[in-house]
């Protein structure tokens, strides 16, 4: 006897407590399999590529961190970059190591809140999360004395950092590096070998090589198919070319590969950290640059490697104090559009999971 | 079948005896859940380097009660096109099967509302039913997803019975009878250790059965299937809780009389041996869950039918041939023969089992 | 022959939960024991200077939302306006610390409380007597370094670390 059935589609978000932030899937499913996945996102817009030219250069920087706010550090850095190339302002020397450490100690912070809450999706009934959480209030505790606020920084300016780091900062830092391996030791002891974890994550959600690169994926997601493409390698910004770090890749690019280079990532970061602290110079912290900023008529495009992927911001200026035009390339934007490819087959359970793994922030996605 | 008799110097006869124990149950299950309620709280959160409830009452002591009141206030939604008399009876159903099951379990020798000689058939026979309670829900609520919410759980739930029911077996082998006083009176070395691989299909499988720890697919809130209590709100939603936590401590009354040697002990008095016993199992499970990750449906059953069956099914065989063969050899001799049996077995189990069920061509 | 998934993974974990039954929790209890802020923290409300102010107005085409509101006159002395309304509506301010870092004259300050909360949205604007300095209202270090180091010293939840050698 023949059951007839019939595929019913099925609204997951916008309001959810899996989906990180306000996304919407409208998935048809066939009994538990996913048959088809359309993202709807859109929810979060504020429009601040519009906000931007609005504002003068220096006004635009506390924009730059709403975008991806658990990653601000990272956004002031990729704009001011391309402001500086804009207009063609030096940086002073102290500032470059200061904007590696911020980056890098960003980079961690990220990726603690990105492992936490993909560990969460499994199943682990909050645990990973709060533990990666309380280390990541030891690296906002140093954002907080640098600059005064624990999310959204404004710290970076065009032509160097805005203030030099207060004397507790190096013992602090150089404490939180000694004592953060033995941490990321201790995660990797709770879940990188559990059985449950391992049915869950493994083979689940493969992204292909080709695939990847076809669509500009970039970030871990990228290196998890198995590129080895990081732009502190591939196209070096600031001082990256001074440090030695390694970039770990995936070899099958499924979630559970995600969710290891991602705690490579960490590994690596203190690494260029510890070579950060002990080569820091003396001296000033910023280039004379003034409020209203005139840069010469132009265009220019920097990139970097955010901890979501490759976050560029395009800036074209007509000789005012305001940018003509402000685009942001939202790594995570460009990311998404795999999203359907990789969940197509795959049961409900597993559609959380691989969406946590992406590791989504809609406030970047919708600007 | 005859009942057995009550000792004889009990005063006031039959009736006194059963209304003294029905007395003590209710008040330890409601309780001792209560407790249980608070405890699971501040275990989890202490393990999770931050503080539990701790602001109602002296250490948070008073939180089930406030939750308590707090349900008790709620309106009472019912589903308009949903079965009504199936809607209210469902709650019913589930706990009162949970309170009964504690009429067998032997709070301290000869402490017992029932000492029924078939015990353990007994527990078997009633944890089944609260089954039927929760499709009752599922189907009552007039939703889809608690419809398949309520399937599923109740093939996990079938599924589960069967090596629970054969690791019994393997206890009842070794203590000569279903009734529950005597397993624990023939317990002279806690079967924990003469059947260790019983022990742990046992108790995947308890926690398989009352849906808690990693496989609490029905109360996940990351998957849209919102489970068969959706519905309900108020004093139902609360007895289905009381329910959940009353089965808990059900499992872990049956696991300290199987298999921990129930109210034995050296020094202290039976009963809060006994109480020890339950409390450490119940934090075993706690613990369980505040570390391991969901399993996804068809892994749940794929480790029933190809893991735990087969396993449970050569326990039961091994430990018949080990009464058949050496009735006179010592017991320390047959304890070490089952725990290396049992590494053996899991070690070449998990060689052989194959999860399968990868991704589907659409 | 390499075994995988015979459950080591697991009791490791669970060893790990176990461990963290012997460690203190984390969790200040607030309102009872607070945190002490860093010396430089943006707090909820703009401070004043009301003789250091010459009513330039570079605050107020400094911040990049528009909520500083400036109404000056000539005045007696020289080179200073006579500031007659200086308001702040902090509803819309995104602390971002811009007016402080562009003053010429040291005369604005970011708060120190962070515990401003109102009831309504009205009585957040800040007018010239709200925005002068009172023990209630504290200064911040944030751009002034002189203020900074009479503050005191923030908690840090690295102090509660262990280091070894």
């Amino acid at each position: 006897m023949v059951i007839k059935t019939e595929p019913f589609v099925v609204n997951i978000g916008p309001v959810h407590p899996s989906t990180h932030g306000v996304f919407r899937m409208r998935t048809t499913l066939d009994g538990e399999v996913v048959v088809d996945m359309e993202p709807v996102f859109g929810y979060l817009h504020r429009g601040i590529e519009k906000l931007a030219e609005e504002r003068t250069y220096t006004g635009c920087i506390p924009l730059t961190d709403r975008l991806d706010y658990l990653a601000s550090m990272t956004n002031n850095f990729a704009y001011v970059l391309a402001v500086e190339k804009l207009a063609r302002i030096p940086v002073p020397e102290r500032a470059e190591y200061i904007r590696v450490i911020m980056a890098e100690l960003q980079r961690i912070a990220s990726h603690l809140i990105a492992v936490g809450a993909f560990l969460n999706d499994c199943g682990a009934f909050m645990t990973p999360i709060v533990y990666m959480i309380r280390e990541r209030e030891k690296i906002l505790d140093l954002f907080e004395m640098a600059c005064g606020q624990r999310l959204t920084y404004n710290y970076m300016r065009v032509g160097g950092v805005s203030q030099d780091v207060p004397e507790e900062f190096v013992p602090a830092l150089s404490k939180f590096l000694k004592v953060m391996p033995g941490w990321i030791d201790e995660y990797d002891q709770l879940l990188k070998e559990n059985e449950i974890l391992l049915a869950r994550a493994k083979g689940v959600g493969i992204l292909p090589k080709e695939l990847a690169i076809n669509i500009a994926a970039s970030g871990p997601v990228l290196r998890a198919s198995g590129v080895k493409w990081d732009i502190r390698r591939a196209d070096p910004y600031s001082i990256y070319d001074r440090f030695e770090f390694d970039i770990p890749t995936g070899s099958v690019g499924d979630c559970y590969d995600r969710y290891r280079v991602r705690v490579e990532e960490m590994r690596q970061s203190v690494r260029i950290l510890k070579q950060a602290l002990k080569d820091l110079p003396e001296g000033e912290v910023r280039s004379d640059v003034p409020h209203r900023l005139h840069p010469p008529v132009g265009e220019a495009y920097a990139h970097i490697e955010a901890p979501r992927g490759e976050l560029g911001f395009y800036l074209v200026s007509d000789g005012s104090i305001a940018p003509y035009r402000f685009h942001v390339r939202a790594p995570t934007l460009i990311n998404l559009t795999a999203l359907r490819d990789m969940m197509v087959g795959w049961k409900v359970a597993d559609l959380i999971i691989i969406f946590g793994s992406i590791d989504i922030c809609m406030a970047e996605v919708d600007r | 079948m005859a009942m057995q008799m009550l000792p004889p110097d009990w005063p006031g006869g039959f009736w006194a005896h059963w209304a003294v124990f029905v007395v003590i149950i209710f008040v330890f299950v409601l309780g001792v859940m209560m407790v249980a309620l608070w405890f699971e709280r501040r275990a989890m959160a202490i393990m999770q380097a931050r503080l539990g409830p701790n602001r109602t009452g002296p250490f948070g002591l008073l939180q089930p009660v406030a939750d308590a009141i707090k349900l008790l206030l709620k309106e009472d939604i019912v589903p308009a096109k949903g079965d009504k008399l199936v809607h209210w009876l469902a709650p019913v159903v589930v706990v009162a099967p949970v309170l009964m099951l504690f009429a067998v379990v032997p709070f301290q020798g000869g402490a017992i509302l029932a000492d029924l000689n078939i015990g353990i058939l007994y527990i078997v026979a009633i944890s089944s039913v609260a089954t039927v309670g929760i499709f009752m829900a599922g189907w009552a609520s007039n939703n889809k997803y608690s419809l398949l919410g309520a399937m599923r759980l109740v093939a996990s739930v079938v599924s589960y019975e069967i090596p629970v029911v054969l690791s019994i077996i393997g206890v009842v082998l070794l203590a000569g009878s279903l009734s529950m006083q005597q397993i624990v009176l023939a317990q002279d070395i806690p079967f924990i250790l003469l059947q260790p691989l019983g022990f742990l299909l046992f108790f995947i499988g308890a926690l398989a059965e009352i849906n808690r720890a990693p496989f609490d697919l029905m109360e996940a809130d990351s998957e849209i299937v919102a489970g068969f209590h959706t519905e309900y709100s108020g004093i139902k939603w609360s007895l289905f809780f009381l329910g959940e936590y009353g089965e808990a401590l059900a499992v872990s009354a049956i696991v300290t009389t199987l298999f921990l040697g129930g109210w034995r002990g050296p020094v202290l008095p039976p009963w809060l041996w006994f109480l020890a016993k339950v409390g450490l199992v119940f934090f075993v499970m706690v613990w369980i869950r505040t570390t391991v990750p969901r399993v996804r449906i068809d892994q749940l059953m794929a480790l029933a039918w190809k893991f735990l069956f087969p396993l449970a099914l050569l326990n039961l065989l091994i430990t018949a041939v080990e009464i058949l063969v050496w009735p006179a050899v010592s017991p320390w001799v047959m304890v070490a023969v089952n725990i290396a049996i049992m590494f053996f077995l899991v070690l070449l189990w998990s060689k052989l089992f194959k999860l399968g069920w990868g991704r589907v061509e659409v | 022959m390499k075994f995988e998934r015979y459950g080591i993974g697991i009791a490791k974990g669970l060893s790990v939960t176990l461990r963290h039954l012997l460690r203190r929790p984390v969790t200040t209890q607030y309102p009872e024991q607070r945190l002490v802020t860093s010396r430089r923290i943006r707090g909820n409300e703009l401070i004043w200077d009301k003789n250091k102010c010459t009513g330039c107005a570079t605050c107020a085409k400094t911040c990049p939302q528009g909520v500083i509101h400036i109404v000056t006159s000539a005045s007696a002395e020289e080179n200073k306006y006579l500031v007659e309304k200086f308001e702040v509506d902090t509803g819309y301010c995104i602390f971002c610390g811009l007016c402080v870092e562009a003053c010429p004259f040291d005369a604005l300050f970011m708060g120190y409380a962070y515990e401003r909360a109102r009831y309504r949205r009205g009585e957040l604007v800040q007018d010239k007597e709200m925005m002068t300095e009172t023990p209630d209202s504290e200064v911040s270090g944030y751009f002034h370094p002189e203020r900074a180091a009479k503050l005191p010293r923030q908690t840090l939840l690295i102090d509660r670390a262990k280091v070894k050698g």
